[in-house]
């Protein structure tokens, strides 16, 4: 919303003072300044000009030579890059040496051979608004003025400050100039009123105008009016730039005053050419499913229930209530008679209407957040018919006005001691009367006690909470002391979360670098990968790319790897933490999320990935971690395990299957993990126990078993631990050799087996034993040959 | 024979300095000194003289036998020191000339900001709490007192997923449904706060991500005020950002507290920066949560992560975020 200092004044003419202090004041009652501008500063030299020529610039196509008469009968050449004049057309003009608001001075100057001896001028140029179309054409507004008269006083302009503020939803009142002020007012101390307008010219006469009010949770309120004697033409220019200060273009009278009366009091209102109603008859009631009417706007809507319309004696739709009226009433500039209408909507209804149709208006806006129900109409309606009585028309008939279903504006009982209990403040019921006032509330003492009184243009508030957050406004939160709540609840991360830490930082130490890729997919990203092409797809998306739910880490760390590629930046370990969504059964609402973590490596395979896995089992005390040889999708057939922590499966380890690499144009090996971090970190683990470090000497021996490839070295070295017994206590598989001296499908694994008691020193002949047991052990279990 | 000493001495002397090895010092300790050395045959010859003489000849044989043990000791040492420096020398190495740098690996910047923020609210005292991304409409909306008709539904730019009735299942708007969760299932005090990700229809741009991360925090206890609420802000800002950053509070509107707020913290330029949104929990969201608002209250506050990591390090694009170029990840 954005309002003048001037019309603020109109409402409250004591506000004024330091421009960056108003603004600080409007922002600490919840009215936050997004913008200021001040306005009509630095105009002083331009002047009212006719256009007496235009034609084309001999050199150039983007800019145009125009004639202009500033005041002195004489015609001067410009140079202009904008087309929208006409001739004869009324414009602001900077003769020679004025300096403009952005400090610009004008001077006179050749463009491409041809002298420009001044400049036309855009109202952005001037500071009047943001419309940078083209030149701002004064023609009908200035109509009748002197040529070189000062623009200042062409549009009786003064020294004005605009700001822009943002509206919360439940400032249905700050959505109007006097809202503001009354806001403004009260934060400064300084009086606020309407103004009384005239009593309005009104021509008593029969009803030209019927309204029934068929759905009374609709329409709380209807007033319709019959105006007679409407011409056509344009806004004085004092209303047209305070419209195009707040950002509306002008158009004609009716529409023009129609938006200021908005603006000014925030009523929405609508006209229709009564002609085009017959018999000035209205029916206000819900929408018949399936009904249509034309808008305004010429698209036709299709209806459902839940819409309000405003229906013809004979039952035609002609508006759809609060969003948008209709083509067949629309004003012309054959109107003379109009019906004014000035409602109340039940905000649900607007809301569920404008959000299906997608048609948003500064009226529905108004309508949405509740507009004011009360006094405010009928003084929106004296306004418009005030306004537009300028222009020669006039009220004919009686004011209609249904009622229908309005909120309960019955005084609520507050306790003073609950709102200070719940703000920190230390107020006495009169004091929280006193801001509850300044804003127009009433508030009345009872016993210890308030009974307050919510007025009609805060349709959002209605319990004491609401009250406690209105006298905290009022009272400023800058004044309530802080305090800081002294809880006895101890603070601290989870176990799973201590865990995750841990797996971050032990990942780092191994080099990898964690990413963050968002977790949506293209279409078909699951398919190139092998996986279940079965991910949930967003109904909204903003781009087909990312269209679809994860439930791989796969895809996203495959796309980064290629990235990274892309850009040279030679081997990449790479890691993520993120969630995935795996559809769930049709008894569950939600899909089935958890938290995984992947590597990728593409400096290295699968035995590097083996590698970071069992580092990290270690760092956090997996439990037996097994790895099982298996096929799995998006995996290389030859290359992958299953992970098992306890006995458990907790994911797959390997290397990506080269082919789904180049589906997503990664070359080279990547070695892969990806786990359900949730179900490992939160399964058995890290469960140490301390064992006395032995100060008994150590024997080493070392074996090389000759092993068919089908048995894993992880069975040999299950097999020697088994035979070994309990005195060893290190095994390290230091050699894999597979060449002419071996038999084939067989391979050489070299151990290095150490021995050790706690309580003596191992005697030659204790480990002879134990090698003979575990050279006969592992061949009679797995058919190995001592080499 | 009388073997004179003088001059065994000095040919011993002359020996020892020629020595280039421990070795040679060896040999000669051997020679001088050994069994068949003249030294010791000597000695044992003292047993024919008369016991006056024998007496003054023995001193001067102990005395020459230890000179010749310390002569060949320090000589043998000094060697020895030579032969390490040479050794030490010949290994001599150019430390710059490395060749396998170990390779760190990095936090991603939005995990540093997020265990930076975790840290210092289990400081304040407060549990680190967590939830789906993929919520109902119940979690994200109604429960925090945002009904279906609600003008605010349309300001959260919601994308929604196919499942269920439309509109029905989405994903989270922002942590607040973390709020609700925690507080069905704990009964107060609650102190938590719940970071995670975030989805809104926000095209993607240098200052706009479709997933983002929030923090949230929430307090439910008895007799908590809005002035508890700025005095947290406050605390949070000046172990955050520094001693020296000040913070405010501005009347805002959520559906889900009341009274609502914006919060400011100061930049040193004496301007404000908007930071996030709190207030006091809504009456209506403790209701839905089975918590009796007349026993208890609460505050609830919230902001973005990224921008913290953002205004950090002034990054000019904040979809580096999730670009995951490593010559971006290795920077921090």
């Amino acid at each position: 919303m954005k309002v003048l200092l001037s019309w603020l004044q109109e409402f409250a003419p004591d506000i004024g003072g330091d421009v960056d202090d108003l603004g600080d004041t409007l922002s600490a009652l919840g009215l936050a300044v997004e913008d200021t501008e001040v306005m009509g500063e630095g105009l002083e030299g331009i002047v009212l000009a006719e256009v007496l020529d235009l034609r084309p610039h001999p050199n150039a196509d983007r800019i145009q030579l125009v004639d202009v008469d500033a005041g002195d009968g004489q015609a001067l050449q410009v140079c202009c890059g904008a087309f929208n004049m006409t001739v004869g057309d009324l414009i602001p003009f900077a003769p020679i040496g004025t300096v403009m608001p952005n400090g610009m001075e004008i001077a006179r100057r050749k463009m491409r051979d041809e002298w420009s001896n001044g400049m036309c001028c855009s109202a952005q140029e001037l500071g009047l608004g943001h419309d940078h179309d083209g030149i701002m054409i004064l023609t009908d507004e200035a109509a009748g003025t002197d040529l070189g008269t000062p623009i200042v006083d062409v549009l009786g302009l003064q020294h004005d400050v605009l700001w822009d503020l943002e509206v919360n939803a439940n400032r249905p009142d700050a959505l109007s100039v006097a809202g503001v002020a009354r806001d403004l007012a009260a934060g400064l101390g300084v009086p606020f009123a309407f103004p009384e307008p005239p009593e309005p010219s009104r021509c008593e006469g029969a009803g030209l105008v019927r309204v029934e009010l068929l759905d009374p949770t609709l329409g709380g309120r209807f007033l319709a009016q019959a105006l007679q004697g409407v011409t056509p033409g344009a806004s004085p220019a004092w209303m047209a730039s305070r419209l195009r200060a707040l950002g509306q273009r002008p158009i004609n009278r009716i529409v023009d005053i129609s938006n200021y009366v908005m603006l000014e009091l925030g009523q929405p209102n609508h006209t229709y050419d009564l002609a085009k109603v017959p018999e000035g008859h209205l029916r206000v009631r819900r929408a018949v499913e399936g009904e249509t009417l034309i808008t305004l706007d010429g698209v036709e809507r299709t209806l459902t229930r839940t819409d309000g319309v405003i229906a013809d004696i004979h039952d035609r739709a002609i508006g759809i209530a609060g969003v948008m009226g209709g083509a067949s009433t629309e004003i012309s500039d054959d109107t003379t008679d109009v019906l004014l209408e000035m409602a109340w909507w039940d905000p649900p209804s607007i809301s569920r209407s404008v959000r299906r149709l997608q048609l948003r208006s500064e009226a529905s806006a108004r309508y949405q957040r509740g507009a004011d129900w009360g006094l405010n109409m009928e003084r929106a309606m004296a306004r418009f018919v005030q306004l537009i009585a300028d222009t020669g028309a006039q009220a004919v008939g009686p004011l209609v006005d249904e009622r229908g279903d309005t909120p309960d504006r019955s005084p609520i009982r507050v306790r003073p001691a609950r709102i200070n209990g719940l703000l920190g403040t230390g107020l006495d019921g009169e004091e929280m009367a006193g801001h509850l006032r300044s804003i127009g509330f009433e508030a009345t003492p009872v016993d210890d006690q308030l009974d307050v009184t919510i007025p009609t243009w805060r349709w959002d508030t209605n319990t004491e909470t609401d009250v406690a957050e209105e006298v905290a406004r009022m009272y400023g939160y800058a004044n309530i002391v802080r305090t800081v709540p002294r809880g006895e609840v101890a603070g601290g991360l989870t176990t799973y979360q201590q865990a995750r830490r841990q797996v971050r930082d032990v990942l780092v130490g191994a080099g990898c670098d964690e990413t963050f890729p968002m977790p949506f997919l293209a279409p078909g990203d699951l398919a190139r990968c092998g996986l279940p092409d079965d991910g949930i797809g967003l109904s909204n998306p903003l781009v087909a790319e990312e269209s679809v739910l994860r439930t791989s880490l796969l895809p996203g760390q495959l796309k980064a790897i290629a990235y990274n590629q892309s850009h040279r930046s030679g081997p990449v370990r790479l890691f993520e933490i993120g969630h995935v969504y795996l559809p769930s059964g049709p008894d569950q609402e939600l899909p089935d999320e958890r938290e995984q973590l992947a590597v990728a490596l593409s400096d290295g395979g699968a035995h590097d990935a083996v590698a970071v896995l069992e580092v990290l089992a270690d760092a956090l005390a997996l439990p037996n971690l097994r790895l099982t040889a298996t096929e799995a999708p998006a995996m290389h057939p030859t290359r992958t395990a299953q992970v098992m922590v306890a006995g458990q499966t907790r994911g797959v380890v390997g290397e990506v299957d080269p082919r789904v690499s180049e589906l997503f144009g990664v070359s080279g090996r990547v070695g892969w993990f990806e786990l359900d971090l949730g179900a490992t970190l939160d399964g058995p683990r890290g469960n140490r126990r301390y064992r006395p470090v032995s100060k008994h000497p150590s024997s080493d021996i070392d074996l090389a078993f000759v092993v068919s490839d089908e048995v894993p070295a992880a069975e040999v070295a299950g097999q020697i631990r088994k035979a070994a017994g309990s005195l060893l206590v290190d095994l390290v598989l230091f050699d894999v050799f597979r060449g002419a001296t071996i038999e084939a499908g067989h391979r050489s694994l070299a151990y290095r087996l150490r021995f050790q008691a706690a309580d003596r020193t191992l005697t030659d002949d204790e480990v002879g034993e134990r090698r003979a047991a575990v050279i006969e052990g592992v061949r009679d279990a797995l058919d190995a040959a001592l080499r | 024979m009388e073997l004179d000493l003088d001059a065994h001495l000095a040919d011993a002397e002359k020996a020892a300095a020629a020595a280039s090895t421990e070795a040679d010092v060896r040999a000669l300790s051997a020679e001088y000194l050994g069994k068949k050395s003249q030294l010791k045959a000597a000695k044992k010859q003292l047993g024919a003289l008369d016991p006056d003489e024998r007496r003054s000849a023995g001193l001067r044989l102990n005395d020459a036998i230890e000179r010749l043990e310390t002569l060949f000791e320090h000589r043998g040492s000094q060697l020895a020191d030579e032969a390490r420096r040479s050794q030490l020398e010949a290994e001599r190495l150019d430390l710059t000339e490395l060749l396998h740098p170990i390779e760190r690996g990095h936090l991603h910047l939005v995990t540093q900001a997020r265990d930076r923020l975790e840290d210092v609210f289990v400081g304040m005292g407060y549990e680190v709490a967590e939830g789906p991304e993929v919520e109902t409409a119940w979690y994200n909306f109604e429960a925090l007192n945002i009904p279906e008709w609600h003008p605010a539904r349309g300001s959260f730019d919601t994308i929604f997923v196919d499942l269920g009735e439309p509109e029905s299942v989405m994903l989270r708007s922002h942590t607040s449904p973390v709020q609700i969760r925690t507080m069905e299932v704990q009964e107060p005090p609650i102190y938590i706060v719940a970071p995670g990700r975030t989805f809104r229809t926000d095209t993607a741009d240098a200052t706009h991500l479709p997933a983002f991360n929030q923090i949230e925090g929430l307090v439910i206890d008895r007799g908590i005020t809005l002035g508890d609420l700025a005095g947290t802000i406050d605390t949070f800002v000046h172990a955050f950002f520094g001693g020296e950053v000040r913070s405010r509070l501005r009347p805002s509107y959520f559906p889900f507290t009341e009274p609502s707020a914006e919060f400011d913290i100061s930049r040193p330029d004496g301007s404000w920066l908007e930071l996030g949104g709190c207030g006091m929990v809504h009456p209506n969201v403790l209701r839905n949560c089975g918590i009796d608002p007349d026993r208890w209250q609460g505050f609830a506050f919230g902001f973005g992560i990224d921008r913290l990591a953002v205004m950090r390090y002034q990054l000019d694009d904040i979809r580096e975020l999730v670009n995951n170029d490593v010559r971006f990840l290795r920077q921090f």
